[in-house]
């Protein structure tokens, strides 16, 4: 049978991918429960020999943790909201309209999305401070802007092209009026894409590390990724891994809790069925 | 209920392209009209202008004795159904039908009691707390026809329903369509290019090519009386065959042989250099089976037969033959128009079943020259058409002719 072969080399292949993906989680789970103190031992276990709370009781009672977080949550819903809502009405027009220079815009669009970031930190970095919006919430969300609009842009307008606008034809001759038509059929049928695009862009802020880093100096703006390169643990004689660790940890909860609530979400086909399928 | 009036119905798109070119039409009440033609002629911009999707260049569309030309589609009160259905796939089955009662914002009690008669009508009543997804395409169809009727709105917009299904839930929904409209006697457009629907659904049938409306009449009165070789190409199934021929002296020469009919239909056309003769398949018959008294009043030829394709209730047998270029090359052109692509000039013969001729052999036919249509070779008009023609059971509405 050589699909039955080909089907357990398959389950064979996605099981060494995921155990390759997800050895340096466990890892680091593993990690942030152990003894800070000891975790350097002679015969090393995978798993801590004795779990401690400690790690965690640490970084949360550290206020370079605490405001990175409230900063890394901040920027990233403000950045997030405001992408999301600019991209739909420019993923609006790329997806309904036809007008001179769309391509061009797509494509300078998606330049900008591949360009390099570390080229601007520099010349950002100076402006920032001349502007007087360095190490602040606003320097951080400008440039995050930057490079999450043309991802947002990018996503929505794919899944508004999937959008049988046909519908909004329909729901007129039933009787309704434009607005009525666009509140009632399509931005159902466009709330997935548009709530897929948010998760996937909020993914993209609360990543972010070059920007933060480099734009940054204080705990005002500082964000996680970047707050924890500055860790130092309980003590200057205790090494920080374990706390380290127990942070990232905490950081990467609302990103594994975000993708578990919505995947049905963010997978649902829900224009199947509108039309002959 | 609202009959329909288009006068001098125009529409030029931006680039210069007339999709509709001057068609009027009058719809009665209640009356079930098809727009047929081959893709790109303009039936479904017509059918949209009426519900108000697309704008009209110039002349007059009244639904109801009102001028609707400026009228947006929601206050037009028209019922359309798509294509591919546009059912609303976040909503139920329920309230999908519910959607135009809703934004009418009907009482509650009104809503669940139009959408349950529909629904039994279309016999839904089942699924009415699915979603169209897990839906078949019958019911998906059935659902869009719901939306429709709970309306009660003054007319119903087809616009090719039936081209998503397979041909068995084709051929159901037809007489389901058909038996809706009866029932209802809601005035109807329907737009197809199936010849089936087109035939049978109907009271009239408008024929439209390249935006100019051709013939409008009953099936029968389109298919017995064509007005010009389009229309006689477009309605039939399988289409009629167009042969060249020469009249001189009241003797019209066919690819084979001469005839000399003698009804005035046809001698009153008078000599002409080239004609195109018209037949249907059904024209011809296997000379064995031609009853005694009927031989003598009809022509009898020898052919070779190509290919034969035996149906159960019909056999049809393919006789190649041999025509000028002149000829070949307007009914290249016409067979283009029909979206169809002949690659020979050959004869469809529909034969009756019990026929022993078979492929690859000499076969003796009949035909009675009496029944051909004459085609003008140059404009393609109908030499030999009655246009006052009425027969049995055309289902004229009462001070309706559009010629």
């Amino acid at each position: 049978m050589v699909g039955q072969r080909a089907s357990r080399w398959w389950t064979t292949g996605g099981l060494l991918i995921l155990v390759w993906a997800l050895f340096p989680l466990l890892w680091m789970v593993s990690l942030s429960f152990k003894d800070p103190n000891t975790f350097r031992s002679q015969t090393p276990t995978f798993f801590p020999s004795k779990w401690v709370w400690t790690n965690y009781q640490t970084v949360f009672s550290d206020a370079l943790f605490t405001s990175a977080l409230r900063n890394s949550i901040g920027i990233s819903l403000i950045a997030t909201l405001l992408s999301v809502v600019i991209a739909m009405f420019a993923a609006y027009a790329i997806a309904r309209m036809d007008y001179p220079g769309k391509k061009f815009l797509l494509s300078m669009a998606l330049a900008i999305a591949m360009f390099p970031q570390a080229a601007l930190v520099g010349p950002l970095f100076n402006m920032w401070r001349s502007l007087g919006i360095y190490d602040t919430w606003i320097g951080l969300i400008i440039p995050d802007l930057t490079f999450a609009l043309p991802l947002s842009i990018w996503t929505m307008s794919a899944f508004f092209r999937q959008i049988p606008w046909e519908m909004e034809q329909a729901a007129q001759v039933d009787g309704a009026t434009a607005w009525q038509a666009f509140r009632r059929v399509i931005v159902p049928l466009a709330a997935p894409g548009v709530f897929t695009t948010a998760i996937l862009t909020f993914f993209f802020c609360w990543n972010e590390f070059l920007l933060a880093i480099s734009l940054t100096s204080t705990n005002r703006a500082r964000t996680v990724p970047a707050a924890l390169s500055f860790f130092t643990g309980a003590s200057q004689f205790q090494s920080p891994i374990t706390a380290i660790m127990a942070a990232s940890v905490v950081v990467t909860i609302p990103v594994v809790l975000l993708v578990l609530a919505f995947q049905r979400r963010i997978m649902a086909g829900l224009t199947a069925g509108a039309v002959k399928g | 209920m609202a009959e329909i009036t288009m006068k001098n119905i125009v529409k030029r798109y931006g680039d210069g392209f007339q999709a509709v070119n001057d068609v009027s039409l009058d719809i009665a009440d209640g009356e079930f009209m098809i727009l047929v033609g081959p893709s790109g002629c303009g039936k479904s911009t017509l059918l949209r202008m009426i519900v108000g999707l697309e704008d009209i260049t110039s002349g007059d569309m009244m639904i109801g004795g009102v001028r609707v030309n400026k009228k947006a589609p929601r206050d037009r009160n028209l019922a359309m159904v798509f294509q591919n259905y546009a059912l609303y796939p976040h909503l139920t089955v329920f309230e999908n039908i519910a959607f135009p009662l809703r934004l009418r914002k009907a009482p509650e009690s009104e809503v669940r009691q139009r959408v349950n008669e529909a629904a039994e009508m279309l016999e839904l009543t089942e699924h009415l707390g699915r979603r169209p997804a897990n839906l078949s395409g019958g019911q998906r169809q059935r659902v869009a026809m719901g939306r429709a009727i709970v309306r009660k709105a003054d007319a119903f917009l087809f616009d090719e329903p039936l081209s998503n299904l397979d041909a068995k839930l084709r051929g159901q929904m037809r007489t389901e369509i058909a038996r809706m409209q009866r029932r209802l006697g809601t005035t109807t457009v329907y737009v197809t290019h199936d010849q089936t629907e087109a035939m049978t659904l109907g009271d009239r049938i408008a024929v439209l090519r390249k935006g100019v409306l051709q013939q409008v009449g009953s099936a029968h009165q389109l298919y017995e009386e064509p007005a010009n070789l389009f229309v006689a190409g477009v309605i039939g199934s399988p289409p009629m065959n167009f042969v060249p021929g020469r009249i001189a002296d009241g003797r019209i020469e066919t690819p084979f042989g001469t005839v000399a009919p003698t009804s005035e239909r046809i001698t009153r056309i008078g000599d002409r250099d080239l004609v195109i003769l018209g037949f249907r398949p059904e024209y011809f018959e296997d000379y064995s089976l031609v009853p005694a008294g009927a031989r003598t009043r009809g022509h009898t030829f020898t052919v070779d037969v190509d290919v034969t394709e035996w149906l159960g209730n019909e056999l049809y047998a393919y006789v190649p033959y041999e025509a000028p270029e002149e000829v070949t090359r307007q009914l290249g052109e016409l067979e283009r128009e029909l979206d169809s692509e002949q690659m020979r000039t050959q004869l469809v013969v529909a034969l009756d079943p019990a026929s022993r001729i078979r492929s690859g052999t000499k076969a003796e036919l009949w035909f009675d020259p009496e029944r051909m249509h004459v085609f003008d070779a140059a404009t393609g008009d109908n030499l030999t058409r009655d246009p006052d023609r009425t027969f049995d059971d055309d289902n004229v509405h009462a001070g309706v002719r559009t010629e």
